[in-house]
């Protein structure tokens, strides 16, 4: 692809296989959980290969097996994805100058981890060589964690090991980034309370997308005092 | 879960990707909201956690999926790996199902 240097493609590579040994694991629960919410095993593949965001996998898969309506799972998960827009400005001069369908392609490898990895770059060349190693490396840790969750998921009966419990533990393991700013802790007790004080009184689905409302916190300029407290 | 729902999340997921790397990328964000989008995962990841672990359904009440995220929460602030976060948030569960 893009002028990789051996010194530094080495050193992305480890640091990916880090990371995607977690994407494997994680992958992996996303897999058993999507079939226990009445996906099928290439149902679970195909949302981790054409998706290729995790918080929004999960929160369709979460919407649909606590019985909320495609629409509301739909919702959830778009909003969620829309942060992938921002982190695509960042990573748009990473992709500027290669062809058309390598910019496509990369285009679908924007995520959360891909970008702290390049945003930890300065010097264009390595920031193209980290994008497109951690890439790789992470798409292809998803899908293979997914597929083997798929795989476990049909073979065992998942209420029998309480997995209902591992959406909100896999939720707050991915949560914890987003807390560290005071904007950021506000936006999650606003959309906890929003989600069970409205869940007697809506659809089940719909309590989640008035938690998301809680966007609305970064209207504010975020103050100095915010900056140090994180 | 419905070929219908999983087939049009791609196309809105690749398209939100699209739209910053490819379509927009010389624009420039307002601030706003730049933070308002990087503030949805907060918001409605806790959102999810509440509502899984503390409704079934449209009913409200407190059982042993509590004990299980209480344990995560306490996992993932110690920064213990993924891995530890999972079995230890749905050991717990688990566990108070079988004896209690």
């Amino acid at each position: 692809m893009h002028h990789f240097r051996a010194p530094h493609a080495r050193r992305f590579i480890s640091a990916s296989l880090m990371i995607g040994v977690a994407f494997i694991i994680f992958g992996l629960s996303f897999g058993v959980l999507a079939v226990s919410a009445g996906a099928s095993v290439p149902q679970s593949c195909a949302m981790s290969l054409l998706i290729f965001t995790g918080a929004s996998q999960m929160s369709a898969v979460s919407v649909i097996a606590t019985g909320g309506s495609p629409a509301s799972a739909f919702g959830g998960a778009v909003l969620l994805a829309g942060r992938n827009a921002v982190y695509g400005l960042a990573m748009a001069p990473v992709l500027r100058g290669g062809s058309l369908p390598s910019r496509l392609l990369g285009a679908q490898w924007v995520i959360d981890e891909t970008t702290a990895v390049v945003s930890a770059e300065t010097d264009p060349a390595t920031r193209r060589t980290a994008f497109w190693i951690s890439g790789a490396i992470l798409y292809a840790c998803w899908n293979l964690g997914t597929l083997l969750g798929a795989l476990l998921g049909s073979s065992i009966n998942p209420s029998d090991f309480g997995l209902d419990v591992a959406f909100p533990v896999m939720f707050t393991a991915m949560v914890a980034s987003h807390l560290q700013t005071k904007q950021g802790r506000r936006a999650a007790i606003f959309g906890a309370i929003a989600a069970v004080a409205l869940a007697p009184f809506m659809p089940i689905g719909l309590p989640i997308l008035v938690s998301a409302f809680g966007m609305l916190f970064g209207l504010a300029p975020q103050s100095q005092e915010n900056e140090t407290a994180s | 879960m419905t070929w219908t729902l999983i087939l049009s999340l791609a196309a809105a997921a690749y398209f939100l990707k699209l739209l910053g790397s490819v379509i927009i990328g010389h624009w420039v964000m307002p601030p706003v909201l730049e933070r308002c989008l990087l503030l949805i995962p907060a918001a409605l990841l806790a959102g999810l956690i509440a509502k899984d672990t503390f409704t079934v359904g449209q009913e409200l009440g407190i059982d042993a999926r509590a004990a299980g995220l209480a344990v995560a929460v306490i996992a993932t602030w110690r920064k213990l790996p993924f891995v530890v976060i999972i079995i230890a948030g749905v050991g717990t569960t688990a566990l108070i199902r079988l004896f209690v």
